[in-house]
């Protein structure tokens, strides 16, 4: 049930994730961050097909993440949904194009070494 | 390092803080509010309403919030690793507040956690593809 649970979390999570950068690089960096400037930008990107996807995604997420905390440790549950790093830095350099040099795989490495570690 | 380095870099920090703690304590709060079963999927609703899961779910959108505009302008592979050290932060409030044990073997992967995160943050560039604009390198 755990695992299911975990490749349920790390399956919506990573899609969420790049629909998300991909809806956000769509709509340019947020400069703004009066109030009235952020309703704004929240109402263009309620239209946002990509921040849509990424909403759907999180909440199955979401919900399979709290099914997963009433089954096991806070300190169990949240440091292995990490395994996900490993998914989105490769979808980061051949969906979004991203420029992940040497520094960035060593430090995704790092981090999936360490939740590894951390989930044992 | 150029102004509009500077800039976005620190940007970046005070975003990629408010993602962090957002995370932490919107988990901490959730699993404090969670009761012991979920039965059926209106558990899960009735759920979310208990005061401590309330403000769980409202610091979680807050998260979301707050990781989306930080990924209008900076990359996916730097924002994943550098607000990872929220793991680090639910590991040690595991244990400070919820009692939870930390093995020695957890303790050594959040040292790796941290030094993959000091490694993307402090060396390489905050954007490296944007449609139309120059790296902010």
């Amino acid at each position: 049930m755990k695992l299911l649970l975990l490749a349920i979390i790390v399956a919506a999570t990573a899609a969420g994730e790049v629909l998300a950068a991909m809806g956000m690089r769509r709509h340019g960096e947020i400069r703004d961050f009066r109030p009235g400037a952020l309703r704004r930008a929240a109402s263009v990107l309620t239209r946002n097909r990509f921040v849509i996807g990424y909403v759907a995604a999180m909440a199955v997420s979401f919900f399979a993440f709290m099914r997963l905390l009433t089954i096991s440790n806070l300190s169990y549950a949240v440091p292995v949904t990490a395994v996900t790093y490993a998914l989105e830095t490769v979808m980061a350099k051949y969906v979004l194009k991203e420029h992940v040099n040497w520094l960035r795989w060593a430090g995704a490495a790092l981090v999936i070494c360490g939740v590894a570690l951390v989930s044992l | 390092m150029s102004s509009e380095t500077a800039r976005l870099r620190a940007k970046t920090w005070t975003c990629a803080t408010v993602v962090v703690l957002s995370n932490v304590l919107g988990n901490f709060f959730l699993k404090r509010g969670m009761p012991a079963d979920l039965p059926t999927p209106l558990a899960y609703i009735a759920a979310l309403f208990q005061p401590w899961a309330a403000l769980g779910v409202v610091l979680l959108i807050t998260w979301m919030l707050s990781r989306m505009t930080l990924l209008s302008w900076a990359d996916l592979s730097y924002v994943l690793p550098v607000t990872s050290i929220g793991y680090v932060l639910v590991a040690l409030e595991g244990k400070l507040f919820l009692h939870e044990e930390i093995s020695l073997k957890r303790w050594a992967g959040i040292v790796l956690i941290m030094a993959g995160v000091a490694l993307v943050g402090s060396a390489t560039a905050v954007q490296t593809a944007r449609r139309g604009e120059e790296p902010a390198r």
